[in-house]
């Protein structure tokens, strides 16, 4: 086989996905990530069980009962069912939290970088003051103040975590609405709304892509301490409720806690390899490796 | 540094804080129910006095401007309302547990900091070594580690298989009344994984960023020149660097703080820490919203504080920002 040489123009998304494809911690990510997304959506086909029944009795270890394989907690119930049916919610109000963070903080940001000002003063005020609130606790002011459910919990992480968004949102709209190609759209008479989402926001898109996948990781990372701290939907078992629900027993049994603990951080690794990988496929540095 | 660039970056912190003033008073309001019921708490079991009372204390009777200038007007005295579960003003509840909170965030902070920064300036001399390997996958895992259960898991190690360090609350029950010396050894003993937790996702960012941000100094001609001049790798590391790579982790500190704050309430939760976290925690659950409100004002406030500080201390560190405003 003979080496030609191609001189193709490649799209910039290829060449992206040309590099990520080489990145072995992140494809690893992929695998990890896949896995787990798998085991939420279809492992209860088989493995069937309800977190919420009491099966067993109370503090099985696991590998001691083989219908049981993570044991039991201290009420007995199946911490593998809970495994399997808990990671749903989390994955699915990271998603929807990191959507709504970066909905805000894109909106906000291009807002403020694309027209400077007055505009750009006020909300960059506003990010400053959303700053000033320590994230968590303004979220659970949230939560509690209005019915904790999937969606409440998804919106209350999305309105305390939009404001980096928006910083990095605004900085990359400031540095290329001074590029040539934004006046040579404004030159054919291009209005504002067309230059800011069809030409300033595609070529914004790769470090905002690589900021929602961090936002993800935050946003489980968020969803995982409400609802240890009981502030979660209470109808509805998640990883993190597994942990808080468990914790005053922690000295008699370390399992009930571990697993659940486990499968927080390696999907938020997971993600957080995806990201990197992202970030060093898209930075044009890195590419001549 | 001029005294003039002090004082508005205060005022600017005085805004801010009017404008968490304001936002705590829309949350009562937006809350769903009658504001003298969700100020009154669920849990405790308002009669009719005590709901009149609030009203009349709140002003709720009278226009909702009138009602925010009353509130505003009260904090501005100091007067955070009172918890109706703990039967106190919520600004000596939280003046009881803002201490233990500080003492934790700030040993957190400069732990992290330290070991952070030391481990990212080893690592950067060699770059594809096998130490920098280790602070870019330790990086990655301190940043996805839930922090609570970094705390549960160091509880179960320290509790059942080594015993060295108490896993609970601040003080010893058998220590309480000792004084000086012996009580503060007391209570450094009990913040040792408290403060160790909540230190070690911030420490792994630390290390990265100070990894990146010193191999980007390395490499400028003023490094070759200390180097040619004949100094020691240390002092090339250590004095000529580390100073010009130090700005971006000021920044970082600066802009960790509320993140930190936010950490500390659960680590807090966790180790039964008698601060801040908890009572926030333990309000939540009650929905004692007077308390709340006072726990995210002051959580609020100490992030305003710490913003200033790190601006101050940004000027301080580069010369070259000092002439402008």
């Amino acid at each position: 086989m003979t080496d030609t040489p191609d001189y193709k123009a490649e799209s910039p998304a290829r060449e992206a996905w040309r590099m990520f494809r080489r990145n072995v911690p992140a494809l690893v990510g992929m695998v990890i990530l896949a896995f787990i997304v798998l085991a939420t959506l279809y492992g209860t086909f088989f493995y069937s069980g309800d977190p919420y029944d009491v099966v067993w009795a109370p503090h099985e270890a696991p590998g001691v009962t083989p219908e049981y394989p993570l044991g039991t907690d201290y009420l007995g119930r199946d911490i593998m069912a809970g495994m399997l049916t808990g990671g749903g919610p989390t994955l699915a109000v990271g998603a929807a939290a990191a959507a709504i963070t970066m909905v805000i903080g894109i909106a906000l940001g291009s807002l403020a970088g694309f027209y400077g000002g007055w505009i750009d003063n006020l909300l960059m005020r506003i990010t400053e003051f959303f700053q000033v609130l320590p994230a968590l606790l303004f979220a659970m002011v949230l939560v509690t103040l209005f019915e904790p459910s999937l969606w409440t919990i998804a919106i209350a992480i999305g309105v305390v975590s939009w404001p980096q968004t928006a910083r990095l949102t605004r900085a990359e709209f400031l540095r290329i609405k001074e590029l040539e190609y934004v006046t040579a759209a404004r030159a054919i008479g291009a209005r504002n709304m067309r230059i800011m989402w069809k030409v300033i926001l595609p070529n914004a898109m790769p470090p905002l892509i690589v900021s929602a996948t961090l936002t993800i990781g935050i946003a489980i990372l968020f969803e995982a301490g409400l609802s240890f701290l009981g502030l979660g939907d209470p109808n509805v078992m998640s990883w993190g409720l597994m942990i808080g629900a468990n914790r005053d027993y922690i000295l008699d049994a370390w399992w009930p806690v571990t697993f659940p603990g486990l499968a927080i951080f390696f999907t938020v690794f997971a993600v957080s390899l995806i990201g990197d990988g992202l970030n060093d496929a898209f930075n044009p540095k890195l590419r001549e490796r | 540094m001029s005294s003039s660039y002090i004082l508005r970056r205060v005022g600017y912190g005085l805004i801010l804080m009017l404008g968490v003033v304001v936002l705590n008073f829309l949350l009562i309001r937006l809350a769903p129910g009658d504001p003298a019921v969700v100020i009154a708490g669920e849990m405790g079991g308002a009669s009719d006095e005590m709901l009149a009372s609030i009203r009349e204390e709140y002003g709720l009777n009278k226009p909702v401007i009138t009602q925010l200038g009353i509130y505003v007007g009260n904090v501005l005295q100091g007067d955070l309302g009172k918890s109706f579960f703990f039967d106190q003003p919520v600004s000596s509840l939280i003046g009881q547990r803002i201490g233990a909170t500080i003492l934790l965030v700030i040993t957190a902070q400069i732990l992290s900091i330290l070991l952070g920064v030391f481990l990212g300036v080893i690592a950067a001399r060699k770059p594809n070594g096998v130490m920098s390997g280790f602070v870019s996958v330790f990086a990655t895992i301190g940043y996805a580690v839930p922090v609570f259960w970094t705390g549960i898991m160091l509880i179960i190690l320290f509790a059942s298989v080594l015993p060295i360090f108490p896993v609970e609350g601040m003080q010893s029950v058998r220590l309480r009344s000792a004084g000086g010396l012996t009580w503060a050894l007391d209570v450094a003993h009990h913040l040792v994984l408290p403060a160790f937790t909540l230190a070690i996702i911030y420490l792994a960012q630390y290390a990265r960023l100070s990894r990146a941000s010193m191999l980007e100094v390395l490499g400028s001609d003023y490094i070759r020149t200390a180097r040619a001049k004949g100094a020691a790798e240390k002092t090339v590391l250590f004095k000529h660097a580390l100073r010009n790579a130090a700005l971006p982790i000021l920044t970082v500190a600066g802009l960790q703080f509320g993140n930190l704050i936010s950490g500390a309430l659960l680590v807090e939760t966790v180790f039964n820490w008698p601060g801040m976290g908890r009572l926030a925690f333990d309000s939540i659950l009650r929905r004692d919203y007077p308390t709340i409100m006072g726990v995210l004002f002051f959580a609020s406030a100490m992030v305003v504080v710490a913003n200033i500080l790190t601006d101050i201390s940004y000027r301080w560190a580069d010369p070259r920002l000092r002439g402008k405003s």
